[in-house]
């Protein structure tokens, strides 16, 4: 299949090299807005889906990818030699195969499991990973318990195909994967309910003398209920929101891209003081609705905020205090510790140290700026996960004719000597393929060319637990929460609790994402807060439910690289028409990727539009056949190593498919 | 079409059209009107189901198109009103889904309303929903309102309670309710407005104020609570002299017949006779239940009877719970308010509001600080301000009159620029109104019907209408005022026993012939100052 791609391209984006391969937000939306403009663009990922450190996973998706994680060091880089092809007037730039992105990877299952050993044992590929050495990696039954790959490929695939001509070679190995999954997940499916069966049997055996033991336990999850209802789940490797007037916003409603996604609000901030969670009011209406404020507090928030709307027409309430911290300035404002808190942590998101005057006036009334377009906080969180996005942007590339290749890595970028500018792409297969700019997330260049580069990391844990840190009437709330740094030089944690009705995790949990700035791992940074705010799942506890912190169900900590302040020239020796994409840096909002987006584009294809709305498809007048499947014929999706679905199970192989 | 009565489908379908894309067309919904009607007496009981059907999907797509369309919701209202088994149910869910998209959308609430009386919807269901639409925003009248429609469904009074007021747990938790409203946005008036219904009082009953009789003018006066039309021939108003009924015509002091405060007879001399050791006077308001009776002694020349403005806390305003406790904790908390939100004018209001119901004497001296600073903060509406001013100086200076119990009104150097209450004087011997800004002596003095001396020196009056008919005024000064055409002293002939006339430092003074015109008009007036 490999043969079928053309040799020639007008951007080349590039997802290669690791297992992990990356297309996150920034490319896929530069490739969009390429393929917009008429450029030829070809997407090239090694990976089976869409996004890297931007992607969803599925439960078991995420199981899948932490054990590919395990084994990234494992993996020996043995394509065609690519070093025959470089031409005598030609160099390389290698591209790295191995992700470096991710570490300090450690995972804690607090669900209870499975009572029989010989039970366990089959899922011990999940819950243990990090011990499990994959013994023989194309054996069927573990690939028999990994259906997510299959799963996301299917998502992914199917999607686009929906829009356009498929290879038929392509369509019946998916749908014969497809098929097979369903039928695995099936198997699966019984065998739990086996499982199920025979632990209420023992329940029943075991409780007669332990009595009260036996309610409460049929409504908690356990692991195999999660390991069951994996699919429910939309794990995201980046925790973002969109601010609602935010430049991700305005992109998605520009480009019309916005129809490919649904969204929800989040319904409520929350703070962290004194030991409590506590909603933070900060519109109209929740002022109005409050009950924690008294009525004279009332008036001095809503007044303060309606000063900091406008903040920039009364300099001279503020000009005075412009050399001194945010929290500084709060003090001096007819405000009450209790709302100052509120403003300094909740509002404005920043801490006791970080912001002068000024920048926390600003990031209040950017907050108070986004609140009220789409309810009743300023953020929106998409359905299924914030790896839709990237998809989306695909989605739009591809209807514009772009053409996207999973599963295929590029081993090196061709710099001709003369010009000092990137010619091509040498291909997993020893394909050339010619381009005029290349587009590189950062994690795939080699040592070599990042010797001089300085990363930031990001702590991040994501979170399984059995109810919301804020208990109210309805379980479906979608909340964010800042618990600030406790020590100076500590950072501020970023909690975002998202209900089931997100459509990221099964009903009954909780999917809880921590992020902040690292000082050490993940787990030393975000352990305290998770600590403060949950406590681990056990067996016994019965009584006080209602008092009762969340239970943590299950909890995965990782560091994530934060490359998003590296200058380009921090870089050695990159041809000008190679252009670095940062991975997902670590601000609540998604304007750094835009922004980014938007510069590169710029540099690709100067005084062209950047992703202006599409042409309505009744505005065009073709003879026959529309725009639409025009674009469809275009836009072919290509699959290496898709042969076989039993191939197919067996991921980031690349060498396999050469064998 | 119409005029030729071809009122059929075609016309359901020409019109919807047009309606579909511009619903405010009143005549086209009429046309439709009456093509279903035709229809209704045509068609097959199924056929009409279809044809309702359509209608209202009709309806709503143009409710699409323009959701504040007075037509479509009255289309809407109408077609409901005549189905035999209309879908309220279905009803509620619209209107609910309307005011998702716009909850101010009044048009919405209207039919809403209409809905759930046909519907007979439970009163705390629609209460909920109103929490519900405030919860979201509260920035909205027709939902406050329609709290001011349910709760005293809701809570109903016994018969011997004030109708349309609530018991005080559902007063006190309203007003937090509404509290939390004007602390979070004081400059949202819907919340305000509410609040001072919540703290307002029903209604009063009519009743009749005052009863006079005076032996002299053989004239009986009633002054009514609120003001009246009693008609020439008509029952409305009974007399009974000494409890037999005595047919009178029934006038205003003013003579022009419409609905006022005071109304008047003349009496036979048989009814004022001094023979008997009394006569009783007995008059009854039947179209509101009220009546009141007074005496008139052998010798006295003149009886009667009158409610106690002290009594009756007659100018408690508008604001008037029972309980002073709620009334006090609510001026603190304003206070409160008032101190974060020093130039809020309604909050200013509302305090001042809030001691005239308490307590008006005590808070006069605060009261008007608080009308200074307000007029300050608000000075385009300076001059309701002042208005509202002397109506609340106006209320005081007769209070402490009747505590003095006595028949003199000082009303000079208080800044008034409105004269009212002036049915409550009909006993008042002695005005005077020197040193004000008044600009009018207004029709409605010509209720004090026992008025000998009025002093109104030094104003801006320009006109003198209200001194008509006083049978008793004797001296009347206007000094210094803004008197300019002769005409305007014409009203002044009408009274008899006027003897002194000051007209000093007016510009009609200096006008040639003014002597000689006062001399021909007022033959009786020994004294003239000009």
């Amino acid at each position: 299949m490999a043969d079928n791609l053309p040799s020639e391209f007008d951007v080349i984006v590039i997802g290669t090299a690791s297992v992990n391969s990356i297309t996150g937000l920034p490319e896929s939306i530069i490739a969009a807005a390429c393929s917009r403009s008429g450029q030829r663009v070809l997407h090239v990922d090694s990976r089976s889906y869409y996004g890297g450190n931007w992607a969803s996973f599925s439960f078991s998706g995420i199981l899948s990818w932490l054990k590919e994680y395990q084994e990234n060091s494992d993996i020996v880089n043995e394509g065609p030699a690519w070093q025959e092809q470089i031409l005598e007037n030609e160099e390389a730039i290698a591209l790295s195969r191995k992700d470096k992105t991710i570490q300090h990877v450690e995972v804690f299952c607090y669900a209870s499991q499975d009572l029989h050993e010989e039970v366990e044992e089959a899922g011990a590929l999940q819950k243990n990973h990090a011990s499990v050495i994959s013994e023989n990696p194309t054996e069927a039954v573990h690939s028999a318990y990994l259906p997510s790959e299959d799963e996301s490929l299917c998502i992914a695939s199917c999607e686009m195909l929906t829009e356009q001509t498929p290879s038929s070679d392509l369509e019946t190995a998916l749908e014969i994967s497809n098929v097979k999954v369903t039928g695995e997940t099936e198997k699966h499916d019984d065998k739990t309910c086996m499982k199920s069966a025979s632990e209420e049997e023992t329940s029943k055996n075991v409780p007669t003398t332990e009595g009260t033991a036996l309610q409460p336990k049929k409504t908690r999850i356990t692991y195999s209920q999660i390991i069951k209802e994996g699919r429910r789940f939309n794990i995201d490797l980046v925790s973002k929101l969109l601010y609602s007037r935010g430049l991700l916003i305005d992109l998605l409603i520009k480009s019309n891209v916005s129809r490919y996604a649904e969204f929800k609000n989040i319904t409520r901030i929350l703070a962290f003081r004194e030991g409590r969670v506590e909603q933070v009011p900060c519109s109209r209406a929740d002022v109005f609705n409050s009950k924690q404020l008294t009525m004279v507090e009332k008036r001095m928030l809503m007044k303060f905020l309606t000063f900091c709307m406008e903040y920039e027409k009364h300099p001279d309430e503020y000009k005075a205090y412009e050399e001194i911290t945010f929290s500084e300035y709060l003090k001096t404002q007819k405000l009450t510790p209790n709302l100052q808190y509120f403003v300094l942590h909740s509002i404005a998101m920043t801490s006791e140290t970080a912001s002068n005057t000024i920048d926390g006036l600003k990031a209040t009334k950017n907050f108070l700026h986004c609140l009220g377009r789409y309810g009743n906080t300023p953020f929106l969180f998409p359905l299924y996960g914030q790896g839709e996005l990237p998809q989306c942007f695909c989605r739009m590339c591809a209807v514009f004719g772009g053409i996207y290749c999973l599963r295929h890595s590029v081993q090196c970028l061709v710099v001709d000597k003369e010009s000092r500018k990137c010619k091509a792409i040498i291909d997993q297969f020893g394909q050339r393929i010619i381009s005029k700019h290349f587009l590189v997330e950062d994690s795939y260049f080699s040592e070599n060319t990042c010797s001089h580069v300085q990363y930031r990391q990001i702590s991040r844990s994501v979170l399984i637990t059995d109810r919301s840190v804020l208990k109210t009437d309805s379980d479906q709330q979608i909340s964010i929460l800042t618990v600030p740094g406790e020590e100076p030089g500590t950072f501020a944690v970023r909690v975002i609790e998202l209900c089931s009705s997100t459509m990221t995790c099964m009903k009954g949990t909780y999917l809880v994402h921590l992020t902040c700035t690292s000082s050490k791992t993940a787990r030393e940074d975000l352990e305290p807060v998770v600590q403060k705010l949950f406590t681990p799942y056990t067996e016994t506890e019965t009584e006080n439910e209602e008092v009762e912190k969340p239970r943590l169900l299950w909890a995965l900590y990782f560091n994530m690289r934060d490359s998003s302040d590296v200058s380009r020239n921090s870089y050695n020796d990159l041809p000008s028409n190679v252009y670095v994409c940062s991975g997902p840096d670590s601000g609540l909002g998604n304007d750094n990727a835009v922004k980014q987006a938007e510069t590169l584009f710029q540099l690709i294809c100067p005084n062209e539009d950047f992703c202006p709305p599409p042409p309505n498809p009744e505005d065009i007048i073709t003879d026959g056949d529309s725009l639409q499947s025009e674009a469809s014929e275009a836009s072919v999706i290509l699959e290496a190593n898709s042969e076989t679905p039993k191939e197919s199970a067996s991921l980031g192989n690349p060498e396999e498919a050469s064998q | 079409m119409r005029q030729a009565g071809e009122l059929d489908e075609s016309v359901l379908e020409l019109t919807s059209q047009i309606l579909g894309a511009n619903p405010d067309f009143a005549t086209l919904w009429n046309c439709r009107r009456e093509v279903l009607q035709r229809l209704e007496a045509q068609k097959s009981p199924e056929e009409l189901a279809a044809l309702v059907k359509t209608e209202l999907g009709f309806l709503e797509s143009c409710l699409r198109v323009n959701p504040k369309s007075y037509g479509t919701w009255h289309h809407r209202c109408w077609l409901l009103g005549r189905l035999p088994e209309p879908n309220w149910a279905r009803e509620l869910e619209l209107c609910a889904r309307f005011l998702e998209v716009d909850e101010r959308n009044f048009h919405c609430w209207d039919y809403r309303r209409f809905v759930a009386a046909q519907a007979a919807v439970p009163p705390a269901e629609e209460l909920a929903f109103t929490d519900s639409l405030i919860t979201r925003n509260f920035s909205n009248y027709s939902s406050w309102h329609y709290r001011s429609c349910l709760l005293p469904q809701l809570h109903p009074q016994p018969d011997s309670g004030p109708q349309g007021r609530l018991p005080e747990d559902v007063l006190l938790k309203e007003l937090e309710l509404v509290q939390n409203a004007f602390f979070t946005d004081p400059n949202d008036q819907s919340a305000w407005f509410y609040h001072r219904w919540l703290l307002g009082r029903a209604d009063p009953q009519d009743a009749l104020r005052c009863l006079h009789v005076s032996r002299d003018e053989a004239c009986l006066t009633v002054s009514f609570s609120r003001p009246v039309l009693v008609g020439p021939r008509t029952e409305t108003l009974l007399l009974m002299v000494d409890e037999s009924p005595l047919a009178v015509e029934w006038r205003t002091p003013d003579g022009r017949n419409w609905p006022g405060h005071v109304w008047l007879c003349d009496l036979p001399a048989t009814s004022l006779n001094d023979q008997l050791p009394h006569h009783t006077f007995r008059v009854i308001w039947t179209a509101g239940d009220a009546q009141k009776e007074c005496v008139l002694l052998k010798g006295h020349q003149e009886g009667w009877c009158r409610d106690s403005a002290t009594d009756e806390q007659l100018f408690r305003c508008e604001l008037s719970v029972e309980k002073s406790t709620v009334l006090q904790s609510e001026l603190e908390s304003c206070k409160e308010l008032q101190e974060l939100e020093p130039e809020n004018k309604w909050c200013l209001l509302t305090i001042i509001l809030l001691m005239r119901a308490l307590d008006p004497l005590l808070y006069e001296k605060e009261t008007l600080q608080y009308f200074q600073t307000l007029k300050a903060v608000d000075p385009m509406r300076a001059a309701y301000l002042d208005d509202l001013r002397s109506k609340f100086l106006l209320e005081n200076s007769l209070l402490k009159m009747e505590y003095a119990e006595v028949r003199v009104l000082h009303l000079g150097h208080k800044d008034l620029t409105v004269l009212c209450h002036l049915e409550q004087l009909l006993l008042v011997t002695h005005l005077d109104l020197s040193h004000n800004r008044l600009r009018a002596l207004p029709p409605a003095l010509a209720a004090l019907r026992c008025l000998e001396v009025l002093q109104a020196n030094d104003n801006a009056i320009e006109s003198l209408d209200g001194v008509t008919n006083l049978p008793r005024l004797q001296e009347l000064s206007l000094c210094n005022n803004r008197l300019q055409q002769r005409m305007v002293l014409q009203p002044l002939a009408s009274c008899p026993r006027l003897v002194l006339l000051n007209l000093q430092g007016n510009p009609l003074c200096q006008a040639v012939g003014t002597s000689e015109y006062l001399a021909e008009l007022l033959p009786l007036v020994n004294s003239i100052l000009v």
